[in-house]
């Protein structure tokens, strides 16, 4: 008896389904001008939303060289604090404090360091070649995955040893020796000669850790000193046994924090230093605290900004197309009437309406994946920031369409709700008057 | 003129409190009175009568008179200030919108002076309208009864038309397809024919006299037409939210 009731009200909803579905396309159609504004509200929107989440991504999602994003911690500065309030000194780890600390935590696999990729210059036979250097240690080819197109990282020996050794990537390859068989070979940068060990891929200028167009190892960085200052250039990165050591793993480096000590109390006061995830380290950085002595890293503040930000900025089309839609609604109070007379009742009417807006918010929604697939291809045409390549993720596509639905719903509950309060005699007579 | 009287409809009248049946719809001391901040409108004052299964009776009077408030109630899209409405024996006064809806659906087919079709849909989606919230019934069972209730009105080589393709006559006919496809017990018309011209209107009121006779439906009509009215069983006359007749 129960499955045939269900069986029932399965025929129903599908038999509705179809028929709203049916005037929904034929309204859509009908109402053209009232279908672009629609349309082109919540495509825009999601285009914007898209594009910006696909930088996001790009930026700090997981991808080549950084794969492991989800086992890593990154440590973006040390932070001193001046005594008698003469302000704050921020800058980069020195070799003492990565080997001293750093290198002697147990919870990471392996530690490894780069620096930001600083300006230099290699001369070919017909033009000069500005090139962004960076400087790791053997440990860093282990933690990030390159796609080596030739040759191998530098070793642990190699960087001890200081050998005039290089990493270059696939477009130095080219501009350079124009091929990128060139292992063995020998490029001159800044007058000194380094002999090419391995031809990686490109990587984007906008992942700031894994970027560079030539790699050396940190022994031959001008910064490289050994004394015990703990100021300097290099980025630790430390990569945890698995994403659930990462708690523990940064509680490690806070505990480590407590023991540094400074070199020159007289002038220092206070060290501050935290290993964060990729994201949480950019937030830290970004959105200061007012008290910076204070261990937060913001990223709570970020995704509250970011969510009320998006939710604004799709509060606008939703609210425009509430209104779009009242008066659509409204307009069709003569079906309305009729619906009710002959037995709507106002779950039904409901039903249909947002059934209407959701088929009008996916279309926009789907126009809005390729306006936003169009965006990023003029994006990526434009080479706005070197070798990025901004791509729509599948999961970047899911938020899209969640986003829609949302769209939908938002935009079509009230009116909706609405309208199936409208009196079927008023409705009947187009007056729009309700219950 | 006494030949005339002899043979009006209102001499042929026969309340079904006579005749003993059950009616299929009857209004006991309904009143319905609007109001508004500053005036209160009574519509509808003390109206008192039944319909029995089977008659086709028309609903006069000048406009403003309670005609169309007097229809609606009947055909519960609205609730009266007092009184009782029952439907099959059942007062309904105390039914939900649900309940009402459900009921609507099941026993009341509506058809109205300016047709209220929707142009978005086909002719037979139409019809169909009634059927799809109609609890159990396959789209194929939908679609059979629609093209039924099509054929009945005539319109059987235009179910694929839309209504802006067809003439005002042929819009009512689709709406009374429309009404009829439930198989509703009565069939409550709203000036069907206001719209029409006099050929039109006459073929209109054909139909609804045939579907009246040959199918045994229950039509109440409101109507302008005095000749219109005169071919019903019975002629129920208003003026100014009572009835006079």
């Amino acid at each position: 008896m129960q499955r045939a009731a269900k069986h029932d009200v399965l025929i129903i909803a599908k038999t509705m389904l179809r028929s709203y579905l049916k005037i929904a396309w034929k309204v859509l159609m009908r109402r053209k001008f009232f279908t672009f504004i629609s349309l082109f509200g919540v495509s825009f929107t999601l285009m914007i939303l898209l594009v910006v989440a696909a930088m996001f991504d790009h930026m700090v999602g997981p991808g080549t060289p950084v794969k492991r994003v989800d086992r890593m911690l990154f440590v973006n500065a040390i932070r001193q604090q001046r005594v008698d309030d003469h302000g704050w000194m921020t800058m980069p780890a020195s070799i003492h404090f990565v080997d001293d600390y750093v290198r002697k935590l147990k919870t990471p696999e392996l530690v490894g360091i780069s620096t930001g990729a600083s300006n230099a210059t290699a001369f070919t036979k017909s033009k000069l070649l500005p090139l962004d250097v960076a400087y790791t240690d053997g440990n860093f080819w282990q933690i990030m995955d390159y796609d080596f197109l030739g040759g191998r990282p530098f070793t642990k020996a190699e960087v001890q040893q200081a050998q005039q050794v290089c990493v270059i990537n696939e477009a130095t390859a080219r501009d350079y020796f124009g091929s990128t068989a060139v292992v063995g070979r020998t490029i001159e940068i800044d007058l000194k000669r380094y002999r090419v060990a391995g031809v990686v891929r490109n990587v984007s200028a906008a992942n700031f850790y894994a970027y560079a167009d030539v790699w050396l190892p940190y022994t031959l960085s001008s910064e490289y000193f050994k004394d015990n200052r703990l100021n300097g250039v290099f980025l630790p990165v430390l990569l945890a046994p698995s994403a659930a050591a990462m708690p523990a793993m940064r509680e490690e480096y806070r505990q480590m924090m407590k023991r540094v000590e400074i070199p020159n109390p007289k002038e220092v006061k206070a060290v501050f230093s935290y290993a964060d995830p990729i994201l949480a380290g950019i937030t830290r950085g970004i959105l200061n605290h007012q008290d910076q002595t204070m261990d937060d890293d913001n990223l709570d503040s970020f995704y509250l900004i970011m969510g009320g930000l998006a939710l604004l900025f799709m509060l606008l089309p939703a609210l425009n197309l509430v209104n779009l839609n009242v008066t659509r609604i409204l307009e069709r109070s003569g079906e309305i009437g009729v619906r009710k007379a002959f037995g709507a009742t106002g779950r039904n009417l409901v039903s249909q309406f947002l059934v209407e807006n959701v088929v009008l918010a996916l279309v926009g929604g789907l126009l809005g994946l390729a306006l936003a697939a169009g965006a990023l291809a003029l994006v990526n045409e434009a080479h706005p920031v070197a070798y990025a390549h901004f791509a729509l993720s599948w999961s970047v596509f899911g938020w899209g369409m969640l986003l829609t639905l949302i769209f939908g719903l938002m935009s079509g509950v009230y009116p909706a709700w609405k309208m199936s309060r409208l009196n079927p005699v008023a409705a009947l007579r187009g007056s729009g008057e309700q219950k | 003129m006494e030949n005339l009287l002899a043979n009006s409809p209102e001499t042929r009248t026969q309340p079904a409190a006579l005749n003993g049946a059950t009616p299929v719809l009857r209004l006991t001391n309904i009143e319905k009175v609007y109001q508004t901040k500053t005036i209160e409108t009574v519509a509808l004052n003390q109206v008192n009568l039944a319909i029995n299964r089977g008659e086709f009776v028309s609903i006069m009077g000048p406009s403003g008179c309670g005609k169309s408030t007097l229809l609606s109630l009947m055909g519960l899209l609205d609730e009266p200030t007092s009184g009782v409405i029952e439907l099959d024996g059942r007062a309904v006064t105390s039914f939900s919108d649900k309940e009402l809806a459900n009921l609507r659906n099941l026993k009341i087919g509506f058809v109205f002076q300016s047709y209220h079709l929707i142009n978005d849909l086909s002719v037979v989606d139409n019809v169909e309208v009634p059927l799809l919230y109609r609890k159990g019934m396959s789209s194929k069972e939908r679609r059979q009864r629609a093209l039924t209730a099509l054929d009945k009105v005539g319109l059987s080589a235009r179910t694929a038309h839309f209504p802006g393709q067809l003439s005002g006559g042929q819009r009512q006919r689709v709406a009374i397809a429309r009404a009829l496809a439930g198989g509703p017990e009565i069939i409550l018309a709203d000036e069907p024919t206001g719209n029409l011209d006099s050929v039109m209107g006459e073929e209109i009121m054909e139909l609804l006299m045939t579907l009246n006779r040959r199918d045994g439906v229950t039509v109440v009509m409101v109507t302008h037409d005095e000749q219109q009215a005169l071919k019903t069983q019975r002629v129920i006359r208003f003026f100014d939210g009572s009835q006079v007749s």
